[in-house]
C-alpha cells in the first residue's frame, strides 16, 4: 500500500496572494482575466447553441478506424510509442507532412520541418524565437486571439493591417512599413493566415500574395503564414501559399493536423529557413523536448491505412453544407445593417452589426436565449471589433445553425430597432463597400453582399469605453 | 457541526466568480470540520435541497437569482435557515433604482439619476427627454443597467451622441436602465458583516487603476489592472463617514449577515454611496474577505460568523 498522500495545503489566503503576486513576470501583467472571459465561459451550458468554439467535427470520424490504429500502435511499437522522441519529430510523421503539403501544391524538404505540439506551439516557439519586449509583429486586423496572446505574451508590440474581401491591404501593409521604418522601427515578421482567415473568413488574392512575398524579399522581411484551413475549401479554385511562392526564403509555414484529422493529438509543424529553424528547434527543446511519440505515430498510422484526403472530404461535405446554411439563415435573420463575410472554406464567418451595437454586451443578451457567439473585440488590440461576432459554422448541426441565428438575429433586431426610437430615426442603411466577397459566385444576388471589416478610419475607432 | 449546502453557480452572468467563491466556502466549512454539500444551482436545485437534507444553506451564488431573493424565497419555502440577506433586503439591494430611492429617502447621498425601462423609449416616447436628461446631469453620464450586479453593461457617456448606444449596452442585461451622474473621484467600497452586537462596518477598500490612466469600470474586475488598497488612505474623517454611510445603507436595505456598499468619494471630499451587494464576492481577489482579513477575521473565521448569523437567524425568527 502506498502512504497516505499528505493534505492538500490550504487555500491562499491574501498575504500569501500578495507574496505570490510580487514573483509574477511582467509579461503575466497582460494576461487578463476579465468579465467578457466570464462571459463566454456560459456557452458551455448544454442548452446553448454555441458559434464560439473553433471546433472541427471530430464525431465524424469513425471510431473503429481510430480502435484499429491504437490496436496496431500497441500491438507493433508499444515501447517506442511510450518513448521520448527527437526534438524535430520522428521520420514518418514528417513524410506524412510533406504528403499534405504536397496537397497544397508545396513541396518541402523533411529537413526544414519540425513537429510540434500543435499549431498553437509554432506560434510560441516562432515568437520566443524573434521577438524581444518592444519588438514589432505586424499582423493582421481581425487576427486569431490566440495568436495575438501568444505575441503579447513576450510584449511585443503588434501592429494589425486592416483587411477586406481579398484579405490583407498589402498596399497599407507597405504604407505602414514605409510608416515604422520612418519611426525606425523594423518589424521581425507579418503573422497572416491567408486562406479562409480566422476569424474574418477572408482569403488573401493571389495578386496580394504575389506582392507580399515581394514585398517579403525587398525588404528582407519575415512572413509566418499560418495556413490550418486551406484544405477545407468549399469552392472556387486553390490559391497558391505563400510558402510555394517564396521557396521558403522568407515565408516561414505553420500546418497543423487538427482541421483535417484531429486536434486532440496536438500535432502541428514549422517550416522555416534552416538558421531560424535551428532556434526554433532549440526553444523547443527548452519547451517540451519533443512532441507526444504516440500522437506522431497515430498521425502515421492512419496516413499508412487510410485515406486522409477522403476523410477530409467528408469533412468539406459536412462544413460546405453547414456554411451554407448558415449563410441562408444569416441572410433571412439578420437585419439589413448587417454584413458578413462569405468564406469559401475554412470554420469561420465574421459578422459586422451597425457601430452602435457592443458585441460584448449582445453576447449578454443572446446567453438569455441559449445562444453564443465570439464578441469580436478579442481579435484587435486596439479596440476596434466591438461591433463585430466571429461565428463558427463547424461546431453545430444544420437545424442547431438555423435555430441558434434565428436568435441572434431576434436580438440584434431588438436593438436595431431600439435605436431607432433613442434616435427618434431608423438607423441610415450602411454605405456599400467595393470589396466583394471572397470567392464570390458571379451573379449571385447574396454573394453580393459586401464584407465589412472594421476599419481604422476616424469614424470606426472606438475609444476604449467602460 | 452542521451538514452545509453550498449553492453557487447558478446561470447568472457572474456564474464564474459564484463558482470560486463556492469553491472557497466549502474549503473553508470543512476545516471548519462541517459536512459540506455542493451544489450547483440548477434545474433539480429545490430536489437535491429536499433529498440532501441540510441544516443550512450557504448562499454562494452573484447576480440573477443569488442575490436577487428567488433562491432566497426557495430556501424559506422549504423552511431551510441560509446565510445572508433575506428576501426584502435582496429584492432592494438587486435593484439599484429601488435601493437609491430608498437611500434619497433615508437621506444617505447617492449620485442624481433618472431611470427608465424599455417601455418608457418604446411606447412612451422617453427619447424625447433625453436631452432634459443630458442637461440635469451634465456630462460625463454613466449609463447602466438597474440590476447587474458586475462592471457588465455599465458604459462611460461623454457626449450626447455616446447616449443611445449606452442605452442599447444596458438594455442588454436588464428592462430597465439608470441614467447617473458620473462622480469623479475615489472608488470605495466597505464591507459590513454581522457581530454579536449588531452589523460592523468593515475597514474600507480603495480600487485603484494600476498605472493611473482614465478610469475604467471594466479595469476593477481585471486581475492585474487595480489594485485595492486596503485599509483606503484617506482625509481625515472621510473614513468613518465613509462606514457611517454603508451601514445606513446596510440597515435602510434591510440586509442581514454581510454586504458590500460600493461609494465614490468626490474631490470636495463628499461621499456618495453606489450601490450595495447583497452576497459580495468571496474570491481570493475579493474585497470582503480583504477587508475581513484587514480587521483581523481570517476567511475561515468570516465564513463561520457568516454561518453563525444564519442560525442565529433561524432561532429568533
Amino acid at each position: 500500500m502506498s502512504p497516505q498522500p499528505p493534505k492538500p495545503p490550504e487555500r491562499s489566503t491574501r498575504r500569501d496572494l500578495e507574496r505570490y503576486a510580487g514573483l509574477f513576470s511582467a509579461r503575466t501583467r497582460v494576461m487578463t482575466s476579465s468579465a467578457t472571459r466570464d462571459l463566454m465561459a456560459m456557452s458551455d451550458r448544454p442548452e446553448v447553441i454555441s458559434f464560439a468554439g473553433g471546433l472541427p467535427d471530430t464525431s465524424s470520424f469513425p471510431s473503429e478506424k481510430f480502435a484499429a490504429m491504437t490496436a496496431r500502435i500497441a500491438e507493433e511499437s508499444c515501447a517506442r510509442a511510450l518513448q521520448y522522441g527527437p526534438t524535430e519529430g520522428l521520420p514518418e510523421t514528417k513524410r506524412c507532412i510533406a504528403d499534405v503539403m504536397a496537397a497544397e501544391e508545396m513541396s518541402v524538404d523533411l529537413d526544414d520541418v519540425i513537429v510540434t505540439t500543435g499549431g498553437q506551439q509554432v506560434l510560441d516557439l516562432v515568437t520566443k524565437t524573434l521577438i524581444d519586449p518592444g519588438d514589432t509583429i505586424v499582423a493582421e486586423g481581425p487576427s486569431y486571439p490566440g495568436a495575438l496572446n501568444a505575441f503579447q505574451a513576450y510584449q511585443a508590440n503588434v501592429v494589425q493591417i486592416d483587411m477586406d474581401a481579398d484579405g490583407m491591404r498589402v498596399d497599407m501593409l507597405e504604407e505602414t512599413l514605409d510608416r515604422l521604418e520612418g519611426e525606425g522601427v523594423r518589424p521581425k515578421f507579418v503573422y497572416t493566415v491567408p486562406s479562409f482567415q480566422n476569424p474574418g473568413g477572408v482569403t488573401m488574392s493571389l495578386p496580394r500574395r504575389r506582392r507580399l512575398v515581394e514585398v517579403a524579399r525587398e525588404r528582407e522581411l519575415l512572413v509566418l503564414e499560418d495556413n490550418p484551413y486551406g484544405l477545407l475549401r468549399y469552392e472556387g479554385d486553390p490559391a497558391p501559399t505563400l510558402y510555394s511562392l517564396d521557396g521558403g526564403v522568407y515565408v516561414m509555414y505553420l500546418g497543423t493536423f487538427s482541421k483535417i484529422f484531429s486536434p486532440g493529438l496536438r500535432l502541428g509543424w514549422v517550416v522555416a529557413p534552416p538558421p531560424v529553424l535551428t532556434r526554433i528547434n532549440l526553444g523547443k527543446q527548452q519547451a517540451d523536448l519533443c512532441t507526444s511519440t504516440l500522437s506522431q505515430l497515430l498521425v502515421q498510422a492512419y496516413f499508412e491505412r487510410h485515406d486522409w484526403r477522403s476523410y477530409v472530404d467528408t469533412l468539406t461535405g459536412i462544413y460546405r453544407s453547414r456554411r451554407d446554411t448558415m449563410l441562408a439563415a444569416l441572410a433571412e435573420h439578420f437585419p439589413p445593417q448587417a454584413e458578413w463575410t462569405r468564406p469559401g472554406g475554412g470554420l469561420f464567418i465574421w459578422a459586422t452589426l451597425p457601430e452602435f451595437i457592443d458585441t460584448g454586451d449582445l453576447l449578454a443578451r443572446a446567453l438569455r436565449d441559449d445562444v453564443a457567439f465570439v464578441p469580436g473585440e478579442g481579435a484587435f488590440l486596439d479596440g476596434r471589433g466591438r461591433n463585430s461576432m466571429r461565428l463558427n459554422f463547424s461546431g453545430a448541426s444544420e437545424d442547431r445553425i438555423r435555430e441558434g441565428i434565428r436568435r441572434i438575429g431576434e436580438v440584434v433586431k431588438e436593438q436595431v430597432d431600439l435605436y431607432g426610437t433613442l434616435t427618434g430615426q431608423a438607423p441610415a442603411q450602411p454605405p456599400r463597400h467595393d470589396a466583394v466577397a471572397d470567392a464570390a459566385a458571379e451573379g449571385d444576388a447574396e454573394s453580393a453582399r459586401v464584407v465589412e471589416l472594421p476599419r481604422r478610419s476616424d469614424g470606426s475607432r472606438r475609444a476604449r469605453r467602460s | 457541526m452542521s451538514r452545509v449546502a453550498v449553492l453557487a453557480g447558478g446561470s447568472s452572468l457572474e456564474r464564474q466568480v459564484s463558482l470560486r467563491s463556492g469553491a472557497r466556502v466549502e474549503d473553508a466549512l470543512e476545516r471548519l470540520g462541517h459536512e459540506v454539500v455542493a451544489i450547483d444551482a440548477g434545474t433539480d436545485l429545490v430536489r437535491r435541497l429536499r433529498d440532501e437534507r441540510p441544516d443550512v444553506a450557504f448562499v454562494a451564488m452573484h447576480g440573477r437569482d443569488g442575490e436577487d431573493g428567488t433562491v432566497q424565497e426557495l430556501l424559506e419555502i422549504l423552511g431551510i435557515p441560509y446565510t445572508g440577506s433575506g428576501v426584502p433586503a435582496c429584492v432592494r439591494a438587486m435593484d439599484k433604482v429601488l435601493t437609491k430611492h430608498l437611500l434619497m429617502e433615508a437621506g444617505v447621498p447617492t449620485p442624481s439619476f433618472f431611470a427608465f425601462n424599455q417601455t418608457a423609449f418604446r411606447a412612451l416616447g422617453a427619447a424625447d427627454a433625453l436631452p432634459a436628461i443630458e442637461e440635469r446631469l451634465e456630462f460625463p453620464i454613466v449609463v447602466k443597467p438597474s440590476s447587474q450586479g458586475s462592471a457588465l453593461g455599465i458604459k462611460f457617456a461623454r457626449t450626447a451622441a455616446d447616449v443611445p448606444s449606452a442605452l442599447v449596452a444596458a438594455f442588454s442585461y436588464d428592462a430597465k436602465v439608470l441614467l447617473e451622474r458620473h462622480v469623479r473621484g475615489r472608488d470605495l467600497a466597505v464591507s459590513v458583516l454581522h457581530g454579536d452586537g449588531g452589523p460592523v462596518a468593515l475597514p474600507v477598500v480603495e480600487a485603484v487603476p494600476v498605472g493611473g490612466g482614465e478610469y475604467d469600470f471594466q479595469a476593477r474586475y481585471e486581475i492585474g489592472r487595480t489594485e485595492f488598497v486596503c485599509p483606503a488612505d484617506l482625509p481625515d474623517g472621510a473614513t468613518e463617514r465613509a462606514q457611517e454611510l454603508a451601514l445606513r445603507t446596510y440597515e435602510r436595505l434591510g440586509c442581514y449577515g454581510f454586504a458590500r456598499i460600493d461609494l465614490m468619494l468626490d474631490e470636495s471630499g463628499d461621499l456618495f454611496v453606489l450601490e450595495a451587494n447583497p452576497i459580495p464576492g468571496l474570491t481570493e481577489t475579493s474585497l470582503l474577505p480583504q477587508a475581513a482579513e484587514e480587521a483581523g477575521v481570517d476567511f475561515d473565521e468570516l465564513v463561520g460568523r457568516i454561518l453563525d448569523s444564519a442560525f442565529a437567524r433561524a432561532t429568533t425568527q
